[in-house]
């Protein structure tokens, strides 16, 4: 046995990152100091606070090709999400759009799914469209479902189970060519893989801050101006966020988002082939400890962080129990607690018995290599203790 | 600078700036059944367990959201739906946008809602969800919600009580004031902005219908990954946060120094927030105050921060009939940790001002 850490390794990065030191330095000021509501506008303080917010906007604009007045602050993805598709189709059905039909994917994030079958009390058509054994969305069966008049494609960017990356441009395009508008979930994507909205031509873009190394409590919505895209509020109050999204808004969260962004922007390149390294260490030790592992999900269209992979034998909650000190995980946190088997894997043809023997292992900027050789050497000893 | 603007937001208490440096260095995702998702998960819950305690709510019937905002419009989405809606005169936008088109609650001359009026609201037809914040805004009026709360449950009506501006600074106990549902805010208690809290009684709270549909966090009532770190500053500022009482004599001799200067203040002589203080000067419009105030080093508002520099006229002031002077009104709301000098430096500032504004006016 590898020496024992002397804290938990950390290795559910997509469930949600730590906060990375300099976002931290960056956010402090506004919540000591600097601490005026920044819709004051009156005044000197509420002004400089402004003003941190509307560079924290230009900072999350540049990471994706966006311009700043196209983003709204929200507080975090799901509201994003929920704002996106609700408030798409809210505003289609007041202005008496005839369109019914909203499309998504059996493994986008509960949230996205629960907004989506959501809208069927208001007289809209949800539909949920498979994906390939390897996690894609194949552009033909979309084209198929958008045969009928589409309001709304809802597709994520990068799926938080199985890290397998979509092909956004090329389902945008087949979106567009429809007339529907285009909405990605890309919570686990900013940051991750490159992301150009414009050039994606995507209508609109949900980003958490938690997942790219900033706070919890934060997120974004990118509401494209050129076409515009119209939505409808969520709820409604001060009128913040020309009106899309009411409420005081978190100045040191949002200056967390700005410099996380930032980082992400700066970094992304050089980081994402260390992560890569460092998962296919990790992939390359456990196939030659444990015959029989399975790698589930594309392994090309896919983040450099994640690894998502089925044991021959143990379940998963067995590893889990066996390697306390180990932070992984079985699926979505979100509903980590239910046990149930992960949708996601049987999306992509797993069975149950195969989804419950199944890990996510996510990898993120403060792994080390000493972290994966623990994490190799306990989960493959713990396999075949449980094993034999 | 004299921070005098609280009630925009409040100045971050050291408590809880301490309480959001711990929770950020601790990571983890509340929602994870591993070690790091576990400790997370223990500060989420402990957080409930003290804010509930401080505010006299069953840790299970709270129920955690972005701010304020968002836990009065999940209230009226919750408990409104298929119900008649009556609304205070001088809510809060973020309850009036939820509820267009509602009965209006008028109020009186210092801004406290019509009993009368509200008994023969409720005797009209159909249930009805009344919504009557605690303590305004803009004058600190306190409402007399807990005799609101015995006409409603005579009349089998709902009560959500926005408690945003009156949690902390005076005595707040949801079990006995008898409302449905009560909203609080991080970040006007001295907690970090990002964060707040609906409390719902306990008959409603378990099926509560979500706004945010979600992973089911906060058991099916709010999506979305909770925002610890500023969770757990907002529960150590609710502890922190014992009253203003002592902000009172403070406030007061504000007041009386800016009356003394040709001030009329709005909501005089009623219950009131004692660190807010609503300041009208006859015949200077509200802007050029806060501007001529603002060169001055001094941070005050006309009004709510909410709408993004537009000063319009307060909707509070007009229900009360305040006429003209509902354009030429400031609102001084002292900080947690404001001291005499704050006073001192904003009578210097206010006497210049109204010397020089009130004489051109004439």
């Amino acid at each position: 046995m590898p020496l024992r850490p002397n804290r938990p390794v950390y290795l559910d990065n997509q469930a949600t990152t730590p906060c990375d030191p300099r976002v931290l330095q960056a956010m402090l000021p506004w919540f000591c100091e600097q601490f005026a509501n920044p819709h004051s506008v009156e005044h000197a303080m509420g002004r400089q606070a402004g003003a941190a917010v509307e560079q924290a906007r230009e900072q999350l604009a540049a990471l994706i090709g966006a311009e700043p007045r196209e983003l709204v602050f929200t507080s975090g993805a799901t509201e994003s999400n929920n704002i996106a598709i609700k408030g798409a189709a809210c505003y289609a059905a007041a202005v008496g759009e005839t369109r019914r039909r909203v499309v998504t994917v059996a493994t986008e994030h509960k949230c996205v799914l629960e907004s989506v079958a959501d809208l069927r009390a208001e007289g809209f058509e949800p539909v949920m469209l498979p994906v390939r054994p390897d996690g894609l969305l194949d552009p033909a069966v979309l084209a198929e479902a958008l045969e009928v008049p589409t309001l709304l494609v809802s597709v994520m960017a990068v799926n938080n189970e199985t890290g397998v990356v979509q092909d956004l441009a090329g389902l945008a395009a087949v979106a567009r060519h429809a007339g529907a508008l285009f909405h990605t979930d890309a919570a686990q994507g900013v940051g991750k893989v490159p992301l150009d909205v414009a050039a994606m031509d995507i209508d609109l873009t949900s980003i958490s801050g938690h997942k790219i190394y900033g706070p919890k409590g934060v997120g974004a919505l990118y509401v494209r101006r050129r076409p515009r895209v119209r939505l409808a509020p969520l709820f409604s109050g001060g009128g913040q966020e020309r009106g899309l999204r009411s409420g005081t808004l978190p100045v040191p969260l949002i200056v967390g988002l700005g410099e996380a962004a930032r980082l992400a922007q700066a970094e992304m390149a050089a980081e994402a082939p260390r992560l890569a390294a460092l998962r296919d260490r990790l992939l390359e030790r456990l196939q030659a400890m444990v015959p029989g592992l399975v790698v589930n999900g594309s392994r090309t269209a896919r983040i450099a962080g994640n690894l998502n992979v089925t044991f021959p034998t143990a379940t998963a909650a067995a590893l889990m129990a066996a390697v306390p000190e180990l932070c992984v995980s079985t699926g979505s946190a979100c509903s980590s607690a239910e046990l149930e088997p992960s949708y996601v894997l049987r999306a992509l043809g797993l069975s149950d018995g195969a989804a419950g023997r199944t890990l996510r292992i996510g990898i993120g900027r403060f792994t080390s290599p000493a972290d994966i050789e623990f994490a190799a050497t306990a989960l493959a000893a713990a396999h075949s203790r449980i094993e034999a | 600078m004299t921070y005098l603007d609280a009630n925009a937001t409040e100045t971050l208490r050291p408590e809880a700036r301490a309480a959001v440096l711990a929770a950020l260095d601790g990571g983890g995702n509340p929602s994870s059944v591993h070690a790091a998702g576990r400790s997370a998960r223990r500060l989420l819950e402990e957080a409930r367990e003290t804010i509930a305690a401080r505010f006299g709510a069953r840790p299970s019937d709270l129920v955690f959201t972005s701010g304020g905002t968002e836990a009065d419009v999940l209230a009226v989405h919750a408990l409104g739906a298929g119900r008649r809606l009556i609304v205070g005169a001088t809510e809060h936008d973020a309850v009036r946008s939820a509820t267009r088109g509602a009965a209006v609650l008028a109020v009186d001359g210092a801004g406290v809602a019509d009993l009368e009026a509200l008994r023969r609201l409720l005797a009209e037809d159909g249930p009805a969800l009344v919504c009557l914040m605690l303590a305004n805004n803009e004058t600190g009026t306190l409402q007399p919600v807990a005799e609101a709360g015995r006409l409603c449950r005579q009349a089998g009506a709902l009560l959500h009580v926005d408690a945003v501006q009156a949690a902390g600074r005076v005595a707040v106990d949801f079990a006995t004031l008898g409302a449905d549902s009560m909203a609080l805010s991080s970040h006007k208690l001295g907690g970090p902005q990002g964060a707040g809290a609906l409390l719902v009684a306990p008959a409603l709270s378990a099926g509560l219908a979500p706004l945010i549909a979600g992973g089911g966090q906060e058991r099916g009532r709010r999506g979305g990954t909770p925002p610890l770190p500023a969770i757990a500053g907002f529960a150590a500022a609710a502890r922190a946060a014992d009253g203003a009482t002592a902000l009172a004599a403070l406030r007061d001799a504000a007041e009386q120094g800016a009356v003394a200067a040709g001030a009329v203040v709005m909501g005089a002589g009623v219950p009131r927030l004692p660190n807010t203080t609503c300041l009208a000067l006859p015949g200077v419009r509200a802007e050029t105050q806060v501007i001529a105030l603002d060169l001055a080093g001094v941070q005050v508002s006309a009004g709510a921060a909410c709408s993004s520099g537009k000063v319009a006229r307060s909707h509070v002031l007009d229900a009360m009939g305040a006429g003209a002077l509902a354009g030429e009104a400031i609102r001084v709301s002292l900080p947690w940790c404001a001291g005499p000098a704050d006073v001192d430096a904003f009578l210097l500032a206010y006497q210049a001002m109204a010397a020089r504004l009130s004489r051109r006016a004439a």
